[in-house]
Formats: C-alpha cells, structure tokens, sequence
C-alpha cells in the first residue's frame, strides 16, 4: 500500500477501482459515443487510447497525467456528472489542465454529481498505480493506493 | 484571487443566483490555475463550440435555459462552431433517421437559445470564425473568451490575441460576466516555449501530419518552430494562414496545444525571437522519416481495412477561400488527367457559409459542382458522431476528423488521388 499527497480541485472522498491511462485522456474521444448511445458502462472510445479503448469508465478511480483534445472535453464532463455517468473521481500525476478543471468545476457547482478531483500528484503515482487496484481518496487530497 | 468589489458583489449574488453561480466557476476555475486576478474580454465577440442540439446533451440546455430564464445581463455576441446537418451532404434514409430523430433532437431548441444568447446571425456558425468573411477576427493582444480548439489556436498563435483552452459552457460565461481569470496563455510567462521543435524534413510537411507530430509530443506545451521558412516565408499571407490553420488544428486535437510560435512568422516571433523560448526547453526534432512513423502510428478502425473509400471529407477545420479555389483547380486539373467527369468517390468540401457565398460568385464554383463535389458549411465531425458511420470507409485529409471518428487519414495528395480516381490512388 503506498499513499500520495496531492492538490485537491474539487473536494470529496470515495474508493474506486483504478482505471490507468498512461497517456492523455481524450474527453470527447472517450466519451462522445458511450453517452450518445447510453452504454450503461460508459466504455471508452477513444482508439487513441490503448490503454481505455473499449474498457468500462463508470464508476472508476481515473487515474491519468491530464486530458487533451477538443474543447467539448469540459462540457462532455459536465454532461457525465449530469447524467451520473462520471468516473468515481479523477486523479492527476500533472497539474490539472484547464479543459478538465472546467468539467470538473462545472460539474461541481451545477450539478449534483458527486466527482472528487485531484491533481499533482506526480509522475510516481501514475507510475504505481495499475488498472484494478483499489485507491481511496481521502478529504485532504491524500491518494490510498 | 483578488476580486474587484463589483466581482465580489456578482459572486455575493447582487445581480441574482445564477449570475453569483457563473461567478463562483469562474473564480474557481482560475483558483485552479493560481489565478490573481481577472481580467475584462477585450474582444468584440466570443466564440462558442457547442453547435450542435444532441439530445444526450440536454444537461446543457437545461443549464443554458436557466441563463436565459435568469435574465442575466446580455455579454458579448458570439459565433458558434458550424451545424450538424446539412442536406446537401450525402446521407441514406437511415443516417437521416439517426441524425433527426435520435441524435439532432435539440437542434432547434439550442439554436434558439443561442438566438436570445447573442449569436452573431446565420453566417456565425464556423469553427474558422477568424477569416475575413467571417468576421471575428480578434486583434493582437485582445484577451477572449472562446473555446473550439482549432479557433484558440489560430487566435493565440496566428492574430496573436490571448485565450486558454476554455470548455464549451465556460466560454459563454466569460463572455456574459465580461471577465476571465487571468492564467496560463493570458499571461506573457505562460506564452513562453518549453519545447523547441526543429524541422528538418527535406520536403514541405503535410500540415495535419506536423501538427499532429507536435501535439503528440508536446501535449499542452508550447513549441517554439524553427526551420519552416523555406516552405511558409515571413509573410502570414493566405497561403501561410491556412498552413498554420490546419497544422494547429492537428496539434490541438492530437494534443492540446493551445499556443505555438514559428520563427520569423508569427508575432511574437518575429517581435521577439528566441528569447519566448523558456530555459531549460526540450528538443524535437521532426524529419520525413518522424513523420512517416506518426503516420504509420494511427489505427485503422474500419471494420474492413481493405476496404473502398465511399466518403470523402476535406474540410476540417473548414476551408479557406483560397484553399476552396486551390482544391477546385487541383479537383479539376486531376479529372482530367484521369480522364473522368466526376470524382470517383462521393466527396464533401467543407467551407464557412460566407466564404462559400464569396466562391459562388467564380466560375469555379460551377466546376467544382460539375465534377460532383458537395460544398458545405456542416462539421464532418459531428456528421461521423452517427454509428452508422462506423461501418463507412471515409476518408479524410483532416488529422482532427480522424483523432474523433472513424475517419482514416490520407495526405492531401493522397486524397486527391482517390477523389480524381487517379491509377493507383487507394
């Protein structure tokens, strides 16, 4: 079990199974077809994406260094969280980048969807951390992998 | 972040509980960016990307309808990223069904919504707000209020005007409060390069192959470009600003570039050289033989590879006047060397209303429509949103179009090729 301290952007605690993308994650790739076609699982569709493609996002612990793509990727992430449909949280190795800070942020002050978000929280982090661990998000930021 | 009093009394709810929410995300959007202050949008209109009425997206009209409802304060007019539907382009029963009755349902709804919001008129939708015909074409310096990553790039790199990568939905409410929390590209230390990317290939780089290379590597970095001046010049003529525009568009959505500066071309190269290059920058260099990797990188995801194309899109982002003439004589002169009337595989030429409202007055408008190529204001990208496309073998010469769809990616010659029906095009 190894812990991480990181920068908390949108307050909130959960444990989730990790979902790990060693690259950017594209929001509007990875979900435009999951919520236009209301697959239950929300699986991911970005083919950019080895590490995602085709595999179930609800409910998961995000882990990721940052999004990248079009700038629908806050607005498709305001959507998830309106449609319940976001991951349990979103962890960040990076400083966040402004397209999720702006899903993140509108989701939490629009919407009830509930979405923890950290960030900073190191190239170590998303190095440890494996698709199907177990992480836990405390209130302070700190990450329980 | 230190708010001015009117600021403070906006978010203490003064002028409502919407506008005190809009407030409330700005301010904490730019918390999460160690923003000190805002900043008033000096540009004469915004822009927004949302452009399309899906029905999965409700939650955003629902959010959009409180605005109006709230009565807020009218911000700056705005233009929007181009409609999803367009008759004109070709569509079975099928796709038509998918597009009006299960997915395009909003579609009205939002455009009059966007109506009380302050959309700019009927030639508003384009992702290429910037050229002239268009109109929103903002001056350097100006501090905006956008999104649609195509159009933050351009504006950043090419008129040297100051944007972040905004969301949809943030845009507009940084166009109704009148401020922005000032980060990031709004800032002259937040311009500066991380990375210098030396080209060295022996030929002119494919636009959407360069940019797609750099925002791979790059991500949300800034590249500071050298070694493009024997193929763009110094001069930011037609030529070089539908080069950049497309190469941008690549490197936003391949990554999430947001800024870049080419050495003697762009404005703040040209006024300040090297010296936007931070300490400490990395090194990338790009070869023909980089950009052939990167290529050869991308996945196919038709259902059958081998399959013939049966759509073609050129387009995205949408085209200059002069790109439109370029294709049409290319177009042209290519039926005739194969020895064809029409192009061999349904094609759609994308374009912004009002610069295909300027080429309609040449005559090769006419060829163009005589060698059976569509023209249109839609966005290929929400046009390939249908499922049904995922079967389609479309082909495109947009690095953006294939990041988001199904859409296999060709050089330009390589589609002019396929379209003209060239022996041995694919």
């Amino acid at each position: 079990m190894r812990q991480f301290k990181g920068r908390v952007v949108v307050p909130g605690t959960c444990t989730a199974e990790a979902l790990v993308s060693r690259g950017g994650f594209n929001t509007l790739a990875s979900y435009q077809m999951a919520l236009m076609f209301g697959d239950k699982e929300v699986k991911c569709g970005d083919q950019n994406n080895p590490d995602l493609y085709k595999k179930p996002m609800l409910g998961k612990a995000l882990c990721l260094p940052m999004t990248i793509g079009s700038t629908t990727g806050g607005m498709v992430l305001y959507t998830a969280c309106a449609l319940n449909k976001q991951p349990a949280c979103m962890l960040f190795s990076m400083p966040i980048d402004s397209l999720a800070a702006s899903g993140a942020i509108l989701g939490a002050v629009w919407t009830e969807g509930k979405m923890p978000v950290v960030d900073s929280l190191g190239e170590e982090f998303l190095e440890y951390v494996q698709t199907g661990m177990t992480v836990t998000v405390g209130p302070d930021g700190t990450v329980t992998v | 972040m230190q708010l001015t009093a009117e600021q403070q009394a906006l978010l203490n709810g003064e002028k409502g509980e919407i506008m005190a929410k809009i407030v409330k995300t700005l301010v904490m959007y730019g918390d999460s960016f160690g923003a000190e202050r805002m900043v008033p949008v000096s540009s004469k209109y915004g822009h927004t990307v949302i452009s399309f009425g899906l029905k999965v997206m409700s939650p955003v009209y629902d959010l959009y309808d409180q605005l109006i409802q709230a009565g807020l304060p009218q911000g700056q007019k705005f233009t929007a990223d181009p409609r999803p539907l367009d008759k004109n382009v070709p569509a079975s029963f099928l796709d038509n069904f998918v597009f009006t009755k299960l997915m395009y349902t909003q579609q009205e709804r939002y455009e009059e919504q966007l109506n009380k919001l302050g959309i700019t008129g009927e030639d508003a939708y384009t992702c290429a707000c910037y050229l002239d015909q268009v109109g929103n074409k903002p001056e350097k310096g100006e501090v905006l209020s956008w999104a649609e990553s195509s159009a933050v790039i351009y504006a950043n790199s090419v008129l040297g005007a100051r944007c972040n990568r905004n969301s949809g939905i943030l845009e507009l409410m940084g166009s109704i409060a009148g401020f922005v929390p000032e980060f990031g590209l709004l800032t002259d230390e937040g311009r500066k390069a991380s990375w210098v990317v030396e080209v060295r290939c022996k030929n002119r780089p494919e636009a959407q192959l360069l940019g797609s290379a750099i925002g791979m590597k790059v991500m949300e970095e800034v590249p500071y470009i050298k070694g493009m001046g024997p193929w763009l010049g110094t001069e930011l003529d037609g030529a070089a600003c539908a080069y950049l525009k497309d190469m941008g568009a690549a490197a936003a959505s391949n990554g999430a570039v947001g800024l870049y500066h080419v050495e003697g071309l762009t404005p703040e190269a040209k006024e300040q050289g090297e010296s936007l290059i931070a300490e400490g920058a990395q090194v990338y260099v790009i070869d023909d033989n980089e950009l052939e990797r990167v290529k050869a990188s991308y996945p196919v995801i038709w259902k059958n590879p081998n399959a013939k194309p049966q759509l073609a899109f050129v387009g995205c982002p949408h085209m200059s006047l002069q790109q439109l003439r370029d294709w049409t004589d290319a177009v042209t002169a290519g039926l005739k060397a194969s020895g064809r009337k029409k192009v061999a595989i349904p094609t759609v030429f994308t374009a912004p209303t009002a610069v295909i409202r300027e080429f309609e007055k040449e005559d090769r408008a006419a060829a163009l429509k005589e060698a059976g190529v569509v023209l249109s204001y839609i966005c290929p990208l929400m046009y390939m949103n249908n499922p049904l496309c995922k079967s389609k073998a479309v082909v495109t010469s947009s690095n953006k179009l294939r990041t988001y769809t199904s859409a296999r990616y060709y050089t330009e010659a390589e589609i002019l090729d396929m379209i003209t029906g060239k022996e041995g095009g694919k």
